[in-house]
């Protein structure tokens, strides 16, 4: 009985932790719909501050208020960072198609990140104990911290000052107006602006006074932003996006569970928050306390999307010559540039895979790469255990990701949004932690090696082929089906799903057999992958992976035909370009955050909307 | 006239001088490493190389020709890793690539230096398959390897009389090889043991309450520690705060390693049998020697990192010095039964029959120092007599 009641305690100690930085996450997103991946280094800067400010800040204020005042100022300064990222990255593009901002958040992400190696160095620091509170209550008998009991304590109050706030204010009455009709808002005479900014710096303070509450317990590193940016959307989904109650309970369920997974399936630790989202969303769509999104209401931001019409002649001549040059390259290039051009074939054909579910079908996924590396593995573990031939091994990539896809998507389609995103976010862990925890088969993270292409293909020249070949054709392909008479119902059901189904298209089966054709051709990809490198690893199917090939499309342009395919290249050629410098995240970041702020409609619509004003191409109407 | 022909003599000789370091084209060693996203390890790792590079090139380089290493960040990706070895190889005209700490990226490196007939030289990753069941003729390691480190850890836990034991350790490869190496061990040495829990924390994502929570439920006389970094850190705190280790001998991998232990402080926790680098404590001879110059080279104090990286690229220049040439083969033949004399860690050998160096490791215990863990009661142990017999090798690696 004590024991349990311990271990409950832990559980509370943990939720209060994961709600406070949860909670800044769901404002955010209720109100500005920005899914803030930067949120994790909000929480990194809320550490880092607390470190110094507590090195500093005792000496002069004594030991109780120095610790306290460090931990309030603390979430202060990372609020007027938030207002700061909100000003300079955000406000320029609320106008972007939806989700775009992600983009930006994750520039900001690389450049905290090496911003904060500068300042505060590689090594992880140890944060301060809280005074007075070191050493442990006894509660029958069992050990319990006594700054646990602290933190379990300040929940609630958190909790009922943001209540308060969103409740019984003027500002939170704006707040709530805004999340529900922010045009409305904003025809009402509310400046927006400030509001939205006012929104970000709360729960970017929320962020830091989470990573500096968190310093007792353990202390600051350059691995925390991306440690709990998973736990945090998994709480804020499982809540319902943009609930703050709703992300209490979710802090507490996944905490608690956590708690008991650790001393019942020791083993589950990689897995066990992702089963529990999985669950929820299946039998609950939009989060335990989230409300259904209304249709429209953050659909088509921006202006309306021009028809999406095939090459003319100019296009096709360009592609063609294209492809005489790259069929041509070998001739003339040294083995290297082979090399990475066959790693930037490979990742454009993944990036039009998702290009194609995400811009024609208008369903996002943040898992694709379940089905990039399930290929790839496919075809490893046929190599590997079935020493069957890389002919069929490679044919056999995409069909097993197709299959996976199936099963998958069968489950996926029925959400909608970020929702359907987290669910396809969930399922691409299980699938990586099966890869990394089933060692017997898959050899755990050692991976699979040795799988190398046949004779006939081996060597630079060869495989180029090979994959310029089957890359060309993958994209081609797609291109084909999104003119397709399936790509038009694709597409239909992507703008207006009732009118759709009205006109007697089967909505959600068109969806579904889309997504199973994306996650074939992600597959296809991997296939190539893993002969091009000899070897795959669950880092294959890594989230990072998929927001590899997410930000690219949007990168590239998600309503135009090749953003994919160009942002995927761009980001490729910048990312070899840049690696080879010591602060390349810093650069790296500020150029994307630079072509989102100057190229809104990623950087094949910009250029289109450029060269339509300056009369070089002809205007898209809406012909027909 | 006196003057002027002086003047000429005196001119050639500066030209003679100065020119084998500029008319010589360097010898060209690539290295792949996680820069940024390990920079904590990564960056003594290059300033040992550095230090050796400097030393090395200031000596008259090797073959007559200077050394020079081309460091690059592969993200900790395996496959960026393995397109950056090619165009170190094809495009930058590096004889050889070494690098990576994280294991996979090692294992992806290894494979494809074997399929494209490169030398690679694994400086960090610990992985025992590394050289042994995916072990080929194009890979050799220098560090000693999990296998030996937690042989070690469990002959110093065979000689206490604790009959039970608990396991904590990072929920992968290196974590579960760890695990199991420290159980085969123990249990051949004292078959009596029995191990009651294993805790598998999620690397770097430890719930660490959790964890102490669950290793107290079941306990054990003994505990077993394979976590590190920031896991390892709330491990011990949590842990001490709550009184798990009261009493209980703590068996723990690397803790001892400044990467690890300089970030405890004060926290440090004492009596723990841990495996380490103790450098401020070494006695006179090439180990101290290194520390110092190490310390006037970077104003820092050398991390196991700093010894990898220095160690490893003296093996370089010796490797390429005794072939005499830069062709793979070469190479390679030079590496298989080289011996390094003087390294700080003394004379080394890449053994021929597993390409595994000689390379040892500490193990002692800690104790507190002016607010900071040090290892004290340590002893230098070389790795051979850990390691599984020579036909059992022989059975491991896959015929080449």
């Amino acid at each position: 009985m004590g024991f349990f009641f311990a271990q409950l305690l832990t559980g509370l100690s943990n939720a209060a932790g994961l709600f406070l930085v949860a909670s800044g996450l769901s404002l955010i997103f209720g109100v500005t719909r920005i899914v803030n991946f930067a949120h994790g280094s909000f929480y990194m800067l809320g550490a880092y501050f607390g470190v110094t400010l507590m090195g500093i800040l005792p000496d002069y204020l004594g030991s109780h208020v120095g610790f306290w005042g460090s931990i309030v100022l603390t979430g202060v300064i990372v609020g007027l960072v938030g207002a700061l990222v909100e000003i300079v990255v955000l406000r320029p593009i609320y106008r972007a198609p939806e989700l775009f901002q992600l983009v930006a958040t994750f520039g900001v992400i690389l450049m905290i990140q090496d911003l904060a190696l500068m300042s505060w160095g590689a090594e992880d620091i140890m944060g301060a104990r809280a005074p007075g509170l070191r050493g442990v209550f006894r509660i029958f008998g069992e050990p319990i911290p006594k700054y646990d009991i602290v933190l379990i304590c300040i929940t609630p109050f958190i909790l009922i000052a943001l209540w308060w706030l969103i409740a019984k204010t003027r500002l939170g009455i704006l707040v709530r107006a805004a999340t529900q009709d922010r045009e409305m808002v904003g025809a009402l005479g509310v400046n927006q602006r400030w509001l939205f900014t006012g929104v970000f710096a709360l729960g970017s303070a929320l962020a830091g006074w989470g990573g500096a509450l968190q310093l007792p317990k353990g202390g600051a590193d350059l691995l925390m932003d991306m440690n709990i940016i998973g736990p945090l959307f998994v709480v804020v989904v499982i809540g319902g996006m943009g609930s703050l109650p709703g992300a209490f309970i979710a802090s507490v369920i996944i905490s608690v569970l956590n708690v008991f997974g650790v001393t019942y399936m020791p083993q589950s630790t990689l897995v066990l928050m992702f089963v529990v989202m999985a669950i929820v969303l299946i039998f609950r769509p939009y989060g335990l306390l989230g409300k259904e999104e209304v249709a429209g209401e953050h659909g088509q931001v921006g202006a309306p999307e021009a028809p999406i019409r095939p090459f003319g002649r100019t296009g096709r001549l360009a592609v063609t010559g294209l492809l005489a040059v790259l069929a041509l390259l070998p001739l003339v290039s040294d083995p290297f540039l082979l090399v990475l051009m066959t790693d930037i074939i490979i990742f454009a054909l993944f990036a039009a895979s998702l290009h194609f579910i995400l811009g024609a079908g208008g369903l996002t996924s943040f898992g694709h790469a379940a089905f990039y590396g399930g290929g790839a593995y496919v075809a490893a573990l046929l190599v590997t255990y079935a020493k069957a031939p890389m002919e069929i091994a490679f044919i056999a990539a995409p069909i097993g990701a197709g299959m996976l896809a199936l099963v998958v998507g069968w489950f996926c389609i029925r959400l909608s949004g970020v929702y359907l995103a987290m669910l396809t976010l969930a399922f691409s862990q299980l699938v990586w932690s099966l890869a990394f925890q089933w060692r017997s088969v898959t050899r755990g993270d050692d991976g699979l090696i040795n799988i190398w292409p046949s004779d006939w293909l081996s060597g630079q020249v060869p495989y180029y082929y090979f994959t310029l070949v089957i890359g060309a054709a993958g994209i081609l392909f797609l291109r084909h089906v999104i003119h397709a008479p399936f790509g038009y119902a694709l597409r239909a059901a992507r703008d207006s799903a009732r009118q759709a189904e009205a006109t007697g298209i089967n909505v959600k089966r068109v969806q579904y057999l889309a997504f199973a054709l994306a996650g074939a051709l992600a597959g296809l990809a991997g296939g190539l992958f893993v002969f091009a490198k000899g070897s795959v690893f669950p880092t294959e199917l890594e989230i990072g992976k998929s927001f590899d090939a997410l930000i690219v499309v949007f990168l590239g342009g998600i309503k135009t035909l090749s953003g994919g395919v160009v942002g995927a290249a761009f980001m490729a050629t910048v990312e070899d370009w840049l690696t080879r410098m010591e602060y390349w995240r810093l650069m790296l970041g500020m150029l994307i955050i630079a072509v989102v702020i100057l190229a809104p409609e990623g950087i094949v619509g910009s250029a289109r909307r450029l060269g339509e004003r300056l009369g070089l191409i002809k205007r898209a109407e809406a012909e027909e | 006239m006196n003057i002027f022909r002086s003047l000429l003599a005196a001119a050639t000789a500066v030209t003679l001088l100065a020119s084998p370091s500029l008319a010589e084209e360097p010898i060209k060693i690539g290295d792949i490493n996680h820069y940024k996203r390990m920079a904590a390890f990564a960056d003594p790792y290059r300033k040992g190389i550095e230090l050796a590079m400097s030393q090395v090139n200031a000596k008259g380089g090797v073959l007559g020709r200077p050394m020079e290493f081309i460091f690059r960040d592969d993200q900790g990706d395996p496959g960026e890793a393995v397109k950056i070895a090619e165009e170190l190889m094809t495009r930058d005209g590096a004889v050889m690539f070494t690098g990576a700490i994280l294991s996979n990226v090692g294992i992806a490196l290894s494979s494809f230096a074997k399929e494209k007939n490169y030398l690679y030289l694994a400086g960090e990753p610990l992985a025992d398959t590394l050289v042994w069941q995916s072990g080929n003729a194009n890979t050799f390691r220098l560090r000693v390897s999990t296998w030996v480190q937690a042989a070690m850890l469990a002959e110093a836990a065979a000689k206490t009389d604790a009959k039970t034991y608990a396991a904590i350790a990072p929920n992968y490869s290196y974590g579960t090889s760890a695990v199991e190496a420290f159980k085969t061990v123990l249990k051949q040495l004292k078959p009596d043991v029995e191990f009651v829990g294993e805790q598998w924390p999620a690397l770097f994502k430890i719930d660490a309450a959790a964890e102490v929570q669950a290793l107290e439920r079941v306990k054990p006389d003994a505990i077993f520690n394979v976590t590190f970094g920031t896991d390892l850190a709330k491990f011990v705190r949590e842990g001490t705060d709550r009184g798990l280790f009261d009493g209980r001998p703590v068996y723990s991998m690397l803790t001892g390693e400044p990467e690890y232990l300089e970030p405890l402080g004060e926290e440090s926790p004492e009596d723990w049998i841990v495996t380490g680098y103790p450098w401020y404590d070494l006695p006179d001879g090439p180990g101290k020697t290194f520390v110092t110059d190490y310390e006037a080279f970077t104003g820092e104090t050398p991390k196991m990192g700093s010894l990898v990286g220095y160690t490893m690229a003296l093996s370089v220049a010796a490797a390429i010095e005794k072939a005499g040439a830069t062709d793979t083969a070469s190479l390679i033949k030079a590496f298989e039964g080289l011996k390094v004399p003087e390294t700080p860690v003394g004379e080394l050998e890449y053994r021929a029959l597993d390409h595994q160096s000689t390379f040892g490791a500490w193990i002692g215990k800690l104790a507190l120092k002016d607010g900071q863990g040090v290892m004290v009661d340590w002893s230098y142990k070389n790795p051979v007599a850990y390691m599984p017999s020579d036909d059992e090798i022989k059975a491991m690696r896959p015929a080449n």
